[in-house]
């Protein structure tokens, strides 16, 4: 039916082009495996940059880890069904290793203390445990864990970032924090970040924007500015910046969609490819056959289906209902793709808890792929659905990434099992 | 203390209605409201101005009421009203029954009816099921309770009453058969009141009850929830009604740019901390959908509940038939002399029940000046304009100024107007908080329920230098919670993407749910 569509084969078809589906196509190529990942990008740019691993358990408990691989020892006690609960630590510090390792050498490095969570500062001025963080965020966890005296910069004009509000909250336990607001590039309209990035790169922009800032200076030893520092230069205008200041210097992501986001989507679509690496990015997969032999053929494109993909083996890694892996039915939940059976809560009522708040968090964030050891997606009986398809990433069951606050983490280190699965069962099977 | 003729309990469209009338009679009154005007059943109906026809079959009485309380709405507040008719619709498989006599009733009770073919009823209504039997043509039109209520209120002031929002009352203290001293405190200032008046009125609807209890005295209120839900779009021109015996889901009416689906009818125990719960939402989708079938697939914005203050008279029957008529009560046989409460009736008869609350009221005082709310226009007044749909965008566009940028992105508010309606709280004494400036505007109203403006003009707020400290954070927290009440029944399809969005930004990347544990983050991480 679909013999004039141009067909690609490779050995792994990952689906979904989020954090986690590009960790598995980069793992993927890393293994020498032929690899092509189909899926949208654009979600990527609502990532605040931050690298989480695991900063809460058990919810219920509010309970925050200093040393996230000590929490990761209790909940993989507790849950015996959470994805992390299967994975085991050094593959998981492997996964990290490669992971950040390419962050950085495509000019987007990192910076972690390995056996300790940081605590970062939001737009907001509330703080969040992390485990890894864009160099241009480091600052601010030394700034704040030294207490410095510190001049948080706000724009004005840019939507949803106020200096005042951000000190507001942290000087309750942080006196030497200050704000301040100038215009830049000018005064009088709305400001949007990928605009100051671009102002800030043109000749003497740096300069013209520390210009503003320095008669409030004052006593800071550090200065905090909302992430407008370049979009997708390696650090040039961070660090022009600095230098033009004569101070350290700290980002702070604004609202999603932020740059740091975009800075992350940019350099997967650059750094992808050369890593060898068939992107097929803002496409989907729209129909699959699996194949006698073991594998798929995937119909791709954007609306229509207007090319194939045939592999041995395939990652899931299609995200949640944001990322679109997952749809909500007003009767249930399904899997978009393979139309997969849904771990879930019993009916609707129980999806969500009448207080937005609830310390328990809500239960169909606990909603997604039952997998078996392997990472495989089980079928309604309880088998694996397919020999050799794994999934990876926030569509799995029995987490609630965004309370426990391991969102990449999860996503990243799930990839690696996932892949290094995939590798096995292709291995096990003739080629 | 405050000079005042007399104190009316309660900021809903009674009340607003009543210090209306009273002014209009030169009689000074006080407002006071717990909360903020239409906190309570007033600003959570279906915004429907009843022509009468629902309660041909029950209720002949408030059935002529609604007629003519409509009728003369029409003509004396038409900024409130959107004269859209209505369709009463049958389907297949109806009670044929009260389709046959539905005309007579109609006509007993003086409630002007017109047959409608249903090929006709469907080009009038191409929404409208194939499976529809039966139409009649009806009076019914849609009323924004808000615009209503703040105009009542508006004229009132204007005329020398005096309103106190966000005040509770603490003590009805009676000498010798009267009421002779109420206290009241701000809920937020915590400053006292102290009030002499002459005549207490309670107008406190849901909470009546509670309120006849500080005067000693006690009457059993039923507490009738319904639950209604909010479409992205307007699905009819009309008010369409299921022709049917008065029952759950069969009313959809229209209002700007959306209709609203309902109700239900559930008995609570309390009229404090109700939610629209998702089995009551599916079964209004399911039975309106009968009637207009793309309503099974619709996208929808909001759910909300309100609890219906009906009188219990002993009757054990279903709160359907309950009386929607309303009763003024004179507590002097009880021993207070110059205490009325006025509790029952709906949105339509709000103006009838003002004014036989405030002949009492004149009885009383001795003032023998007439009622002339049914002959004199409501004025519109400037208070309630931000809540159009509409209205902000097209001031932002009349300006094109740059420096006025858009911070409710849904419903089109700029900045101006967050700053106009921060001036206008202050003037009212009030703070201008994301709660006070959502309840009198759009912000928040659209499709993406608050997501991403609440954090905007909670930044905004901060850096006009509105809030201090960790008051703002409070506030958003407050509106997050407020705004989720409404959502948790409609998360599927989109909503359900937007909702996670939610728990990401605020939870995953703010970790407001650790902040809102009580136990303070920040000692944790210093």
């Amino acid at each position: 039916m679909s013999g004039q569509l141009d067909r690609t084969t490779v050995d792994v078809a990952v689906i979904g082009a989020g954090m986690a589906g590009l960790a598995a196509a980069l793992f993927a190529a890393r293994r020498g495996l032929r690899v092509a990942v189909v899926g949208t990008t654009g979600p990527l740019i609502f990532s605040s940059g931050f690298v989480d691993l695991l900063g809460v358990h058990p919810v219920s408990e509010g309970q925050v880890w200093d040393d996230p691989w000590t929490g990761l020892d209790a909940l993989a006690r507790d849950l015996p069904n959470h994805p992390y609960a299967r994975l085991a630590r050094r593959d998981m510090e492997e996964a990290l290793d490669v992971f950040l390792d390419f962050l950085g050498a495509h000019g987007l490095a990192y910076h972690q203390e390995k056996n300790r969570n940081l605590w970062v500062v939001t737009a907001a001025g509330t703080l969040k445990p992390t485990y890894a963080v864009p160099w241009t965020m480091k600052n601010a966890v030394t700034a704040y864990e030294e207490k410095w005296p510190c001049l948080l910069v706000g724009l004005e004009g840019l939507k949803g970032f106020s200096a005042r509000q951000a000190v507001s909250s942290l000087q309750r336990t942080w006196p030497g924090v200050r704000s301040c607001t100038v215009a830049f590039p000018e005064p009088g309209r709305e400001i949007f970040p990928e605009q100051v990035a671009g102002d800030l790169a043109a000749e003497g922009g740096c300069e013209r924007l520390a210009e503003r800032i320095r008669p409030h200076l004052g006593d800071a030893r550090a200065v905090g500015l909302p992430a407008v520092c370049g979009i997708h230069d390696g650090g040039r205008v961070f660090r022009r910046l600095e230098t033009a200041l004569g101070l350290p210097l700290f980002e702070i992501p604004t609202m999603p969609p932020s740059l740091p986001g975009l800075r992350l989507k940019n350099l997967f679509e650059e750094a992808l490819p050369q890593e060898g690496v068939d992107c097929r990015l803002q496409h989907k997969v729209l129909g699959h056959t699996p194949l006698n032999q073991g594998g798929f053929l995937f119909d791709c494109g954007s609306q229509r289906p207007t090319f194939q993909i045939q592999c041995r083996g395939a990652v899931l890694a299609t995200g949640r209902f944001f990322g679109r892996g997952l749809l909500a039915e007003r009767t249930g939940v399904r899997e978009t793709v393979f139309d997969l059976p849904v771990v879930q809560p019993e009916s609707r009522s129980q999806w969500h808890r009448k207080d937005f708040f609830d310390p328990q968090g809500h239960p169909v964030n606990r909603s997604g792929l039952a997998v078996d050891e392997h990472f495989r997606p089980l079928d309604p009986s309880g088998r694996p659905a397919f020999a050799t398809l794994t999934a990876a990433g926030s569509v799995l069951a029995h987490h609630d990434w965004m309370r426990e606050k391991c969102g990449a983490g999860l996503a990243v280190t799930t990839a690696w099992a996932a892949v290094a699965s995939l590798a096995d069962l292709l291995g096990q099977e003739p080629a | 203390m405050v000079e005042t003729q007399v104190v009316i309990v309660g900021g809903g469209v009674t009340g607003a209605g009543l210090a209306r009338d009273l002014a209009l009679r030169g009689v000074s009154c006080v407002v006071v409201e717990k909360k903020d005007l239409t906190a309570g059943a007033s600003g959570a109906n279906h915004g429907l101005l009843h022509g009468g026809g629902r309660y041909v079959g029950n209720d002949p009485e408030a059935a002529g009421e609604c007629a003519q309380e409509s009728a003369l709405l029409k003509r004396l507040a038409p900024q409130c009203i959107e004269d859209t008719g209505s369709l009463y619709v049958a389907v297949a498989g109806d009670d044929e029954n009260y389709i046959a006599d539905f005309p007579t009733l109609c006509q007993r009770c003086h409630v002007p009816a017109e047959p409608v073919e249903t090929a006709q009823a469907l080009e009038m209504e191409p929404a409208l099921s194939d499976q529809v039997i039966a139409a009649y043509a009806l009076q019914d039109a849609a009323v924004d309770p808000f615009g209503l209520t703040l105009d009542n209120m508006a004229q009132a002031c204007a005329l020398g009453a005096r309103l106190m929002t966000h005040t509770r009352l603490e003590s009805l203290e009676r000498d010798n058969g009267r009421i002779v001293r109420v206290r009241v405190r701000h809920t937020r200032t915590g400053r006292e009141t102290v009030l002499e008046p002459q005549v207490v009125v309670n107008a406190a609807g849901a909470w009546a009850g509670q309120v006849g209890a500080l005067a000693g005295i006690r009457f059993d209120m039923v507490y009738s929830k319904g639950s209604l839900v909010v479409s992205q779009e307007r699905v009819s021109d009309r008010v369409i009604h299921r022709l049917r015996p008065a029952s759950d889901a069969d009313i959809v009416v229209p209002g700007g740019t959306v209709s609203i689906l309902g109700t239900t009818s559930v008995r609570v125990a309390s009229p404090d901390t109700i939610y629209p719960e998702i089995h009551e939402i599916d079964t209004i989708i399911d039975e309106c959908a009968r009637m207009m079938p793309s309503l099974a697939s619709a996208r929808y914005i909001r759910a909300y509940c309100g609890v219906r203050p009906l009188l219990a008279e002993g009757s054990r029957r279903g709160d359907r038939t309950v009386s929607r008529g309303y009763h003024l009560i004179n507590h002097q046989a009880c021993g207070v002399g110059n205490f009325l409460t006025i509790t029952g009736g709906k949105l339509t008869t709000y103006r009838l029940m003002a004014e036989k609350t405030a002949d009492r009221v004149c009885e009383l005082l001795g003032v023998r000046e007439p009622c002339r709310t049914h002959v004199e226009p409501l004025p519109p007044s400037e208070w309630g304009r931000w809540t159009e749909p509409g209205k902000a965008p097209r001031q932002w566009v009349k300006r094109s100024d740059p420096s006025d940028w858009i911070l409710c992105e849904c419903e089109m508010v700029p900045r101006t107007t967050v700053e106009e309606l921060v001036d206008q709280i202050r003037r009212e004494g009030e703070a201008p908080t994301l709660e006070a400036v959502g309840m009198r505007s759009r912000v928040g109203k659209g499709p993406c329920q608050g997501n991403f403006c609440s954090q905007r003009i909670a930044a905004h707020l901060y850096q006009a230098g509105v809030y201090q400290g960790r008051e703002g954070m409070a506030s958003l927290v407050g509106v997050l919670r407020e705004r989720w009440r409404g959502k948790r029944p409609l998360l599927w399809g989109q909503p359900m993407v937007q909702y996670e969005f939610q728990e990401a930004l605020y939870c995953a990347l703010f970790s407001l749910d650790l902040e809102t544990r009580g136990r303070d983050v920040q000692e944790a991480g210093a």
